[in-house]
């Protein structure tokens, strides 16, 4: 039961640190917030900033033109679908992958579960050569599609695998440390109880499992929005069809467009920013229900 | 004490004259790597006997528009060697580190070899295609890189569209269709040359590749001549890459006196052969006739006559919205 002890103080902890002012237990608060807001500033916001300065030289009739052109449009769908749709097929085996590597002993284990890392650690390159040469008509793996008339590399559905293969680990990643905490007893008192496997599975377990699992969507899908190296090789980088955004600005920048490629950054920060808010608000939201729920 | 002063300044000087060691950084485009490997120990060497000197050359090579893009964001190149006077205009424009008037610095417009755009297509040429009308034949898959990245796709992309006025009788509207009709075809746009001829020849992508010339002989060297022919069209355009002492970098540096040898040297006997040898075009007509059998004879327009230069071709063709964009939108 300890993560759902952990869970239950922190939100103890939460409710009772609001109303008074001094009950912070650890010293040091100052000192640790000033870094940190130091430290977020010089490596995350004041790039950002710079982004939007830039974008701002231009005027608004020259922005919606360069951000709501028909091929920043369809960047968008494509770059944010993908990135979706793969998060959301990692989200389904991720969580199996993690289960696998938790709950059973198995020759090999070892190996799998460093080998769910390699997405990590592999230049992004040199993942999307190899996924290209691997799905193109002629590679290995595409020329069993060929005669079924089904074109994988430079295809959406090549970017599509590009983005799941990056996102992969950050699933994992986040759901095992979790399950790995989570005692079988439950399952066996749901059992006990009367509930059948679905049940047990549904009411009991993912449920727990939802926060971290929404961690692991939120940042595979993060990732997956700014993923350039593998994709440009991959994707035939056709505009209209397998154009992805980061292309667009890489293409901006190159044509020494910078006011237009950065204004097509900045509304891919803000609608990336909206969702992961909306995400951790849900996340929070999951928690708080969980915790209500079980208590 | 005073006298001591001086000797030893003097010494740390004579040994530093005695001892020079000079690096050059030049930024290049993709192509050009088996090129400059080669001119750059010869220059090397050429230098040593002329001068004491030692002379380390430096290359940076990828897409011609992304190696002007770090120019102007703070690469120090002593010397850029690029595929288009318009990627050395940029730089002029937006960094100012070289003067307006670069490109009559050395001779033939600053440009010491020349190449073209010709196919590159599948052993025995399955689909028969002999000239530009021949892509558009039903069935064709074309490959070629994005002119917005790529320099040598630019020059594809002109060469085509210069068909299309010759033999339209230079009516615009048709020679944009033509154009639009091309990159239709187009299954996929790498970012750079060597890209699209990985894709094309490695990948099986594609039954002809828009190639520079010296890419399309390198493909056959590289990959057997048993797997790809070369196709020289009727017509195509005279390609002039261009080259630049880059001054403000180079006089920083201290290296400017090296830096304009290094590109005169590419005018010599040596430097011609050199290029000649990696299927540039030389400018010397005697090396030329020498490497005549590398060379096919074709109708070569250029981009002066034909499009009214760089800075207009860039901004009609190239720019935001302009022709290349229209292609592509719904």
């Amino acid at each position: 039961m300890s993560s759902i002890k952990f869970i239950n103080l922190e939100n103890n902890f939460v409710k009772r640190g609001l109303g008074t002012k001094k009950a912070r237990v650890l010293p040091g608060f100052k000192l640790t917030l000033g870094c940190t807001l130091l430290y977020l500033s010089l490596i995350v916001l004041i790039p950002l900033a710079a982004v939007f300065f830039k974008a701002g030289s231009l005027s608004w009739a020259e922005l919606y033109h360069d951000v709501a052109s028909p091929v920043a449009l369809a960047s968008y769908r494509l770059s944010f679908g993908a990135a979706f749709l793969a998060a959301l097929v990692n989200a389904v085996f991720g969580l199996i992958v993690a289960w696998v590597l938790v709950r059973y002993q198995f020759f090999g284990k070892r190996f799998i579960d460093a080998l769910v890392d390699l997405p990590f650690a592999l230049p992004t390159a040199v993942a999307g050569i190899t996924l290209a040469t691997l799905y193109a008509p002629n590679g290995w793996i595409g020329q069993l599609f060929t005669p079924l008339g089904i074109k994988i590399s430079y295809t959406r559905i090549g970017v599509f695998i590009a983005l799941t293969f990056i996102g992969l680990p950050f699933i994992v990643r986040t759901v095992q440390p979790v399950l790995a905490d989570l005692d079988s007893e439950i399952e066996e008192a749901a059992a006990s109880l009367g509930a059948n496997r679905w049940q047990t599975f549904w009411r009991v377990i993912f449920p727990v499992l939802t926060p971290a699992l929404l961690t692991g969507f939120a940042l595979a899908f993060a990732r997956a929005l700014g993923e350039y190296g593998s994709v440009v090789f991959i994707s035939s980088n056709i505009p209209m069809k397998t154009q992805i955004t980061p292309l667009l600005i890489m293409t901006k920048l190159e044509e020494f467009d910078y006011p237009g490629a950065t204004a097509i950054a900045a509304v891919m920060l803000v609608v990336s920013f909206a969702l992961l808010l909306s995400i951790n608000l849900l996340q929070w939201w999951s928690n708080r229900h969980n915790t209500a729920s079980l208590s | 004490m005073k006298t001591l002063k001086i000797i030893l300044v003097a010494l740390i000087f004579a040994g530093a004259v005695h001892a020079k060691e000079i690096k050059l950084l030049n930024v290049s485009y993709d192509p050009t790597r088996e090129l400059y490997q080669e001119y750059n120990t010869a220059f090397a060497k050429y230098w040593k006997a002329k001068t004491g000197d030692d002379v380390v050359v430096d290359q940076s090579h990828g897409g011609s528009g992304k190696q002007a893009l770090s120019v102007i964001n703070g690469l120090e190149a002593d010397v850029v060697t690029l595929a288009l006077a318009s990627d050395v205009n940029a730089i002029v424009d937006k960094t100012h580190e070289l003067p307006a008037d670069w490109q009559k610095k050395l001779p033939d417009n600053s440009a010491p070899y020349t190449s073209t755009i010709v196919f590159l297509v599948r052993k025995g040429n399955p689909k028969g295609i002999h000239d530009w009308n021949d892509l558009l034949k039903p069935g064709v898959s074309i490959v070629t890189p994005n002119p917005k990245t790529s320099g040598g796709a630019r020059w594809a992309y002109l060469a085509a569209y210069a068909y299309a006025l010759e033999t339209s009788g230079h009516d615009d509207a048709k020679a944009r269709d033509f154009v639009k009709q091309i990159y239709k075809k187009v299954p996929v746009l790498d970012s750079g040359a060597r890209g699209s001829t990985v894709t094309f020849a490695q990948r099986g992508v594609g039954d002809v590749l828009l190639a520079w010339e010296n890419e399309a002989h390198l493909a056959i060297k590289e990959f057997g001549a048993d797997k790809f022919d070369i196709v020289t069209p009727s017509l195509s355009i005279l390609a002039e890459p261009t080259v630049a002492v880059v001054d403000k970098v180079a006089k920083k540096h201290g290296t400017t006196e090296a830096a304009r040898a290094y590109l005169n040297y590419l005018y010599s006997d040596e430097g011609q052969e050199i290029a000649a040898k990696n299927f540039y075009r030389p400018r010397n007509q005697t090396i030329a006739e020498k490497y005549a059998a590398n060379f096919s004879r074709l109708k070569l327009v250029t981009i002066d006559a034909e499009f009214g230069g760089w800075t207009k071709a860039q901004k009609t063709h190239f720019g935001d919205g302009g022709v290349f964009d229209q292609i592509y939108q719904p």
